[in-house]
C-alpha cells in the first residue's frame, strides 16, 4: 500500500466510526430514560379531597404525588393580610390573588423551595409557614419573605369539583 | 474410520428425525391470518376493540387481568381507544378505594389509573365460585401456553361430545385441544352470544380471534414498538457491518495475509 | 515483550504512568503481538466479553426496578415488561442474552478443545474459564428463579434438592439453602443477591483469564508457538480489533433477531405462570444450555452417583489438560482426534436432545449410552490417543510452508535437514 493512501484521512473509517457512534448513543439512551418516571407513575391520578370538615384558620396535609399539599382555609384576616403586601417587598412578586382563585382556599405544595424540607404550619416572622431546615419564611399566601429559599411554595394545578371537594392534579 | 463416520452420521440423521414422529402424536392447532405476526406485524385495531368486548362481556365474570389497567386501552400499540372511550369505560366499572378519613373503604367508578376489576377477591374465592377450578389470570396467558396464540384460538373452538368410552365428571367438559382432552370452562361461546358496536358478524370464529388478538396484545402490549425497532435495529446492524467488513478489509490489507 | 520500553510523550502522561502505569498497560493491549493467522472462532473472547458486559449493564437496570420478594417478583418483572421505559427491551436483552453468552461460550470451548489450546503452557488459562463456565451456569440458573414464575420455583426445588444426595449432612445443606423448609421468599432474596454478585466475580476471573492468556500469547489454528513480535504476529490495535468487531455484529444481528422477533422461544412458557408450590409443571426442563449435563444427571438411576456423574463431567474438564496426552495442539494435524472431536460435538448434543425429552424408554437408554461415551472420550479415548495417533506434519511457523517429513513439531524443530532446506 503506497504511502500517500494510508496517511490520507480515511473516508471509510470515519464513516464507519460515525455510524458505530450512532448506534453506540441509541443503546445507550434506553439504559438512561429508564430512571425517568414510568407509565404507571405518570398515570397516577389526581387526589380528589374532601374539605368540608376544614374549619377557618386551620390547614390539612395530603399526599399527592408523594409529596405534602397544604390545604388552608384562610380566615377574613389572613386574607386581608395577604393582599395587603406589596410586591415590591417581596422577593418572588406574585399577587395573592393569583396563588388562591378563592381566595379563602390556599392550596400549595408543601414544599420548600430552598432543598426540599416540609415547612411548618404558623410559625415563623411571617404568620404563615417557616421551615426548620434552613429558616426559610414564608407569609400566609406561602411566599417567601427571608431565608434562602428563591421562589415561593408552588401552586399544583387543582380545581373545585364542587363546594367542598379539591381536586389536584 | 470413514465407514464408523458414516454409520455415525446415519444414526445421528435418524435421531434428527425422531421429534417429528414425535410431533405426529401432537394435536395440530388451529391457526388464522393473526396480523401481529412477522417482522411488521401490528395489531389490528378494531380486532383488539372488539377482543375487549368479548373479553368484557364474556370472560371476565370468571378471568381477571391483573396486570392490565384501564389507560392501557387508550395506549398507542394497543386497542386505542380515544381517550374518552376509556375514561367512560373505566368510570363503567365501580373500583373499592380507601380507607378514607373514617378508615373505611369504599366504592368509586373507576380512573384511567385503576387496574382492571378483578371478578374475585382472591385466588381462594374464585376457586370456591368454580368447583375448585381456578380461572386463570389472563394477563400473560397466551405467553403462558406452550401453543400460544394458536392454542388459545383453537381450544374456544375445540369443544365437541366426548368420543365414546370417555366419562366426564360434572363439571368437566371434553375439549380436543386442552391437555388430557379435560377442562373446566365449559364452551362459551355461540354464534351471535354478543353483538359488536361495528357491525361485525359475532361468530364462534370471529369472536375467538377477536378476544385471542385481544389477549395477543395483554401479553405483549410493546410488540408493535418491539417490531418496528427491531426491524432498524437489525438494518443498522447490516450496515455497520458492512462498513466494519470493508474497513477490515482495508485494513488487513496492509499485510498479506487474508482475511 | 515491548511494552517495558515504553515510555508515554507527554510529560502528563510520563507523571501519570510512573505512578500508575494505566498508559503502559493500555499500550501493552493495543500491542499485543497476536498470530495473525487466527480463524473466527478466535472472535469469542471478545463476543464473550461484550455478553458480559451487556448482562452486567442490563441486569443493574432491571435491579432498580426488579423487587426480590416471593409476593412481589413476578408482579415486578410484569411492571417492567409493561410500564418502565424500554423495560421490555431491557429485560428481554438481559434473558436472550445469557442464552447468547452460553452460545458463544460453548463455542469458545470448542474451539478451544480443537485447536488444542488447553495444553502447556495454557493450562492455567483453561482452568480459570472452566471456573468462570461453572460461575456462569450457578448466575444463569439463580438467574432464571428471580422472576418467580412456575419453572424458576420448581427449577429451584430440583436444583437445591441436588445436594440432598450428599450423605449425612445434604439435609441439612439444603435447608440451610433455602433458608426454610422449601423455596420460599428466603431463597428468593439470597439467589437475587448471589445472582448479583457472581458476575462481578466473573469479571475479576476474566481479568485473570486475560492476564494469563498474555503470558504465553494466543494459540492459533496451526497449533504451533509463534516468535513474538514477528512476521508471524500482528498488534492487536487495530487487526484484531477490527476482525473481532465484524465478527461481533454479525452475532449481534442473530441476537437482536431473538430479542425483537422470538424473545420468548428460548424460555419456557410455564416461566409466564407464577409460582406455585402446590402444582409442579408437567415437564421440568432446565434452559437449554444445561440439558447436556441434566441428561447425565437423568441417565443414572442413582441419586447420589447422578449428582456425582453430572459433576464430574464438568469437573473432568479441568484434568483434561493432563489427560490430553498428544503433544501436537492442534486437531488440524491431528485426523484421528479430529473424527472423535466431531463424534465428541455429536454426543453433547445428543446430551442435550434427550436431556429435554422425558426421561423414559429409548430416551434413557440414548441419555445412558451418551453418558458413557462423554467419559469414555475425556478418560479412554484422549489418553490411548496421544500415544497411538499418526499425526501430520506440523509447519515450522505460520507463515512458511510445511516441508514434510516430521511427524510432530519437536522432530520437526530438531530435524537439521529440513533447517539447511530453508
Amino acid at each position: 500500500m503506497s504511502k500517500k493512501k494510508t496517511e490520507r484521512r480515511d473516508f471509510l473509517f470515519t464513516a464507519t466510526a460515525a455510524v458505530g457512534a450512532v448506534g453506540v448513543g441509541a443503546t445507550i439512551w434506553p439504559m438512561i430514560d429508564q430512571m425517568n418516571p414510568d407509565a404507571s407513575v405518570k398515570a397516577l391520578a389526581s387526589t380528589e379531597v374532601d374539605v368540608s370538615s376544614i374549619n377557618p384558620g386551620k390547614t390539612i396535609t395530603v399526599l399527592w404525588r408523594g409529596k405534602p399539599v397544604f390545604i388552608r382555609r384562610r380566615t377574613l384576616a389572613e386574607i386581608d393580610e395577604a393582599k395587603a403586601v406589596k410586591l415590591g417587598d417581596l422577593k418572588h412578586p406574585e399577587k395573592d390573588e393569583d396563588r388562591a382563585k378563592n381566595p379563602e382556599w390556599l392550596v400549595m405544595l408543601g414544599v420548600c423551595t430552598h432543598l426540599g424540607c416540609v415547612p411548618l404550619d404558623q410559625k415563623g416572622d411571617y404568620n404563615g409557614w417557616f421551615c426548620p431546615c434552613h429558616g426559610s419564611h414564608y407569609d400566609i399566601s406561602g411566599r417567601i419573605r427571608k431565608g434562602p429559599a428563591p421562589t415561593n411554595m408552588e401552586i399544583p394545578k387543582y380545581e373545585f369539583v364542587n363546594a367542598n371537594t379539591i381536586k389536584i392534579g | 474410520m470413514k465407514k464408523f463416520l458414516k454409520l455415525f452420521f446415519y444414526i445421528l440423521f435418524s435421531f434428527s428425525l425422531l421429534p417429528q414422529v414425535f410431533a405426529a402424536e401432537k394435536v395440530e392447532y388451529l391457526t388464522t391470518d393473526w396480523s401481529f405476526k412477522g417482522l411488521f406485524g401490528k395489531f389490528d385495531r378494531a380486532a383488539l376493540q372488539r377482543g375487549y368486548h368479548v373479553y368484557t362481556e364474556v370472560c371476565s365474570s370468571c378471568h381477571s387481568m391483573k396486570y392490565l389497567s384501564y389507560r392501557n386501552l387508550a395506549q398507542e400499540g394497543g386497542p386505542e381507544f380515544t381517550e374518552a372511550e376509556a375514561k367512560a369505560i373505566a368510570a363503567s366499572f365501580e373500583v373499592t378505594d380507601g380507607p378514607n378519613s373514617d378508615g373505611e373503604m369504599f366504592m368509586r367508578p373507576g380512573k384511567l389509573s385503576d387496574k382492571f376489576v378483578m371478578p374475585y377477591e382472591n385466588v381462594k374465592a374464585a376457586q370456591a365460585a368454580n368447583g375448585g377450578a381456578y380461572p386463570p389470570d389472563m394477563s400473560v396467558l397466551v405467553k403462558a401456553r406452550g401453543g400460544g396464540v394458536d392454542y388459545i384460538y383453537s381450544l374456544l373452538q375445540g369443544y365437541e361430545d366426548p368420543p365414546a368410552g370417555v366419562t366426564l365428571d360434572d363439571g368437566v367438559y371434553y375439549n380436543k385441544y386442552m391437555y388430557g382432552n379435560k377442562i373446566k370452562m365449559s364452551n362459551q361461546l355461540s354464534d351471535g352470544l354478543i353483538e359488536y358496536s361495528d357491525g361485525t358478524t359475532a361468530t364462534v370464529e370471529q369472536m375467538s380471534k377477536d378476544v385471542t388478538t385481544f389477549l395477543m396484545w395483554a401479553a405483549e402490549p410493546h410488540l408493535e414498538s418491539r417490531h418496528q425497532m427491531g426491524f432498524k435495529a437489525i438494518i443498522y446492524l447490516i450496515i455497520l457491518t458492512i462498513l466494519v467488513y470493508f474497513s477490515m478489509k482495508r485494513i488487513w490489507s496492509r499485510i498479506e495475509t487474508k482475511v | 515483550m515491548s511494552d517495558h520500553e515504553y515510555t508515554p510523550k507527554s510529560n502528563f502522561g510520563k507523571w501519570f504512568n510512573d505512578r500508575l502505569p494505566l498508559l503502559t498497560l493500555a499500550n501493552h493491549l493495543t500491542d499485543y503481538p497476536t498470530p495473525k493467522n487466527l480463524n473466527y472462532w478466535w472472535t469469542f473472547g471478545g463476543i464473550l466479553t461484550f455478553c458480559l458486559v451487556t448482562q452486567i449493564v442490563t441486569g443493574l437496570v432491571l435491579a432498580m426496578h426488579y423487587i426480590a420478594h416471593a409476593d412481589m417478583a413476578f408482579d415486578s418483572v410484569e411492571h417492567i415488561m409493561r410500564d418502565v421505559n424500554y423495560g421490555w427491551l431491557i429485560r428481554y436483552i438481559h434473558a436472550n442474552g445469557a442464552s447468547m453468552f452460553f452460545l458463544a461460550v460453548y463455542i469458545h470451548i470448542f474451539r478451544s478443545l480443537f485447536y488444542g489450546s488447553y495444553k502447556a503452557p495454557r493450562e492455567i488459562i483453561w482452568i480459570i474459564g472452566i471456573i468462570i463456565y461453572l460461575l456462569m451456569m450457578a448466575a444463569a440458573f439463580m438467574g432464571y428463579v428471580l422472576p418467580w414464575g412456575q419453572m424458576s420455583f420448581w427449577g429451584a426445588t430440583v436444583i437445591t434438592n441436588l445436594f440432598s444426595a450428599i450423605p449425612l449432612v445434604g439435609e441439612g445443606i439444603v435447608t440451610w439453602l433455602w433458608g426454610g423448609y422449601s423455596v420460599d421468599n428466603p431463597t428468593l432474596t439470597r439467589f437475587f443477591t448471589l445472582h448479583y454478585l457472581i458476575p462481578f466475580l466473573i469479571l475479576g476471573l476474566v481479568v485473570l483469564h486475560i492476564w494469563a492468556l498474555h503470558v504465553p500469547g494466543n494459540n492459533n489454528p496451526v497449533g504451533i508457538d509463534v516468535k513474538k513480535p514477528s512476521k508471524d504476529t500482528v498488534p492487536f490495535h487495530p487487526y484484531i480489533v477490527i476482525k473481532d468487531a465484524f465478527a461481533l455484529l454479525m452475532f449481534m444481528i442473530v441476537f437482536a433477531f431473538f430479542v425483537f422477533y422470538t424473545p420468548n422461544i428460548l424460555g419456557h412458557a410455564d416461566n409466564y405462570i407464577e409460582a406455585n408450590p402446590l402444582v409442579t409443571p408437567a415437564h421440568i426442563v432446565p434452559e437449554w444450555y444445561l440439558l447436556p449435563f441434566y441428561a447425565i444427571l437423568r441417565s443414572v438411576p442413582d441419586k447420589l452417583m447422578g449428582v456425582i456423574a453430572m459433576l464430574s463431567a464438568i469437573f473432568i474438564l479441568a484434568a483434561l489438560p493432563w489427560l490430553d496426552t498428544s503433544k501436537i495442539r492442534s486437531a488440524v494435524f491431528r485426523p484421528l482426534y479430529r473424527q472423535f472431536y466431531w463424534i465428541l460435538v455429536a454426543d453433547v448434543l445428543i446430551l442435550g436432545y434427550v436431556g429435554a425429552m422425558p426421561a423414559e424408554g429409548l430416551y434413557l437408554l440414548i441419555a445412558r449410552v451418551a453418558t458413557a461415551y462423554y467419559f469414555l472420550h475425556f478418560l479412554v479415548i484422549l489418553p490411548i490417543l496421544g500415544f497411538k495417533e499418526r499425526t501430520l506434519p506440523v509447519p515450522l511457523s505460520i507463515t512458511e510452508p510445511v516441508l514434510g517429513g516430521s511427524s510432530n513439531l519437536a522432530a520437526a524443530r530438531n530435524d537439521s535437514r529440513l533447517e539447511k532446506l530453508k
